[in-house]
């Protein structure tokens, strides 16, 4: 009787893993990333001539728990049709039994990566902005991401920002059909597979609790399930601003985060979530005035906040306007006395 | 306001203001009407055209920078023109060229677009 080599064992299991393209448009290139319940490969679409991102299911069979829960998320792509979600392409099952959806393929970098070199606070603002925007959308189809860290957040080469991982999304308007009477659909990301961004599992008692340590809402937390809507997703958005915020940000860099930053951070990190901003839009907008030099609904000013805020909108103005009057001074007095 | 709108009024407002400085010049006081209408006029043309460039080209710095060749343009003109007071005129009409310039392509509404 012959012994198999460990090394050789490991080969047969990984080449055993990797999915059969056989009969599909596919042609395997090689494996990007593992998740909670699938893995996701990069693929050559054949007759389009393309590379595209392919999810594949770890376990066979189309009709289980998981395999539901990927055709959902599949679904919820394919209903969310925005610059800054990433688009899903295609949907089915393998040969071998495993079901499968194909994406974009997102040449890029992972937002917590990407923004190490990312120096300055608007910048990083602008990209927050990205993110609103998508999970605005979402929330007007009626989706609840439920999942917003910067892992899930891809920014590719040419500066586009896409909102990944729909995977734990909550559907609001047919929420029936979701995990309030589907328990399967709520699975949680497998606690082996996302050790790294502290992702939880568990059950309390309204439900299962899903969603990433410090980027979900509390109620989230508790597993209020039925409950959530898109204060949910803004307090993520609130933490998301809080990690831009904080995350390697130079010592020396000149536009330290002010009150009124902190302060929008704070209303959409309420741990109330009749605190919070009612919709993805009015962060959106206390963003954007603050990036305008204008005062934000989050924050109330005193007047030397107010002051100061007016002087950096209009130093510029102000230098042309002071430098206008010391030459009308100058040449009033040079030429009074020279003439 | 819409940019061209902006610089229109800003220019003739600060046109006036720059123009009535004039009286501080004892020598001129007589013609004050005529020296705050004429700069009017040529704080108009300066922002209008100011205006015209921030529809045209968005950025700030060459609004600055086409503000100061239009306001030192039409500066050099008034003063050819008198014959004299060359730095009294160009020197606040080119700072006026340039605040305008700024203004109209900070403040300055892009005028919506049809659907």
């Amino acid at each position: 009787m012959r012994h198999i080599s460990d090394k050789a064992l490991t080969r047969l299991r990984n080449s055993a893993a990797l999915p059969d393209l056989s009969g599909t448009r596919y042609r395997l290139l090689g494996q990007v990333a593992r998740g909670g319940m699938g893995t996701v490969y990069a693929a050559q679409d054949e007759p389009l001539q393309r590379r595209v991102a392919l999810k594949v299911l770890e376990v066979p069979g189309s009709e289980g728990e998981l395999a539901n829960r990927l055709m959902r998320e599949a679904r919820v792509l394919a209903r969310l049709e925005h610059p800054g979600i990433v688009p899903v392409h295609d949907v089915g099952t393998l040969a071998d039994g495993r079901v499968f959806y194909t994406m974009k393929f997102v040449e890029g970098q992972r937002l917590d990566k990407y923004i190490e070199s990312l120096a300055s606070i608007p910048d990083r603002l602008r990209i927050l902005l990205r993110i609103c925007d998508a999970v605005a959308f979402a929330h007007m189809r009626g989706v609840l991401h439920r999942d917003l860290k910067p892992a899930n957040v891809m920014v590719g080469s040419f500066g586009e920002v896409l909102v990944m991982d729909w995977g734990l999304a909550k559907i609001l308007a047919d929420a029936p059909e979701t995990e309030a009477c589907n328990p399967a659909a709520a699975i949680l990301h497998s606690p082996g597979n996302r050790q790294k961004d502290a992702t939880v599992s568990g059950i309390t008692g309204h439900g299962r609790v899903m969603g990433t340590q410090g980027y979900m809402s509390p109620e989230q937390a508790r597993g209020e399930i039925e409950s959530l809507d898109a204060r949910s997703d803004i307090f993520s958005l609130g933490a998301l601003l809080r990690f831009l915020l904080s995350d390697k940000l130079p010592l020396r860099s000149p536009a330290r985060p002010y009150r009124s930053l902190e302060a929008i951070c704070a209303k959409a990190c309420e741990q109330k979530r009749e605190g919070r901003y009612a919709t993805v839009q009015e962060l959106a907008m206390d963003i954007s005035r603050y990036l305008e030099g204008l005062a934000v609904a989050a924050h109330r000013e005193s007047i030397f906040e107010k002051l100061g805020r007016s002087y950096r909108r209009y130093r510029f103005f102000i230098f042309l306007i002071a430098a206008y009057l010391l030459t009308r001074v100058i040449l009033l007095l040079v030429f009074k006395h020279g003439r | 306001m819409n940019k061209v709108l902006l610089g229109l009024v800003l220019g003739a407002l600060l046109g006036a203001i720059d123009g009535s400085t004039a009286w501080f010049t004892p020598a001129v006081r007589a013609q004050l009407a005529g020296i705050i209408v004429g700069s009017t006029i040529k704080g108009l043309i300066a922002g209008v055209a100011a205006g015209i460039f921030a529809r045209k080209v968005n950025s700030v710095t060459l609004g600055v920078l086409f503000g100061l060749a239009v306001g030192f343009a039409l500066a050099f003109l008034v003063a050819y023109l008198q014959h004299g007071y060359y730095l009294e005129i160009i020197l606040p009409g080119s700072i006026v060229g340039m605040i305008v310039g700024y203004a109209t392509q900070k403040y300055g509404m892009t005028p919506a677009t049809a659907p």
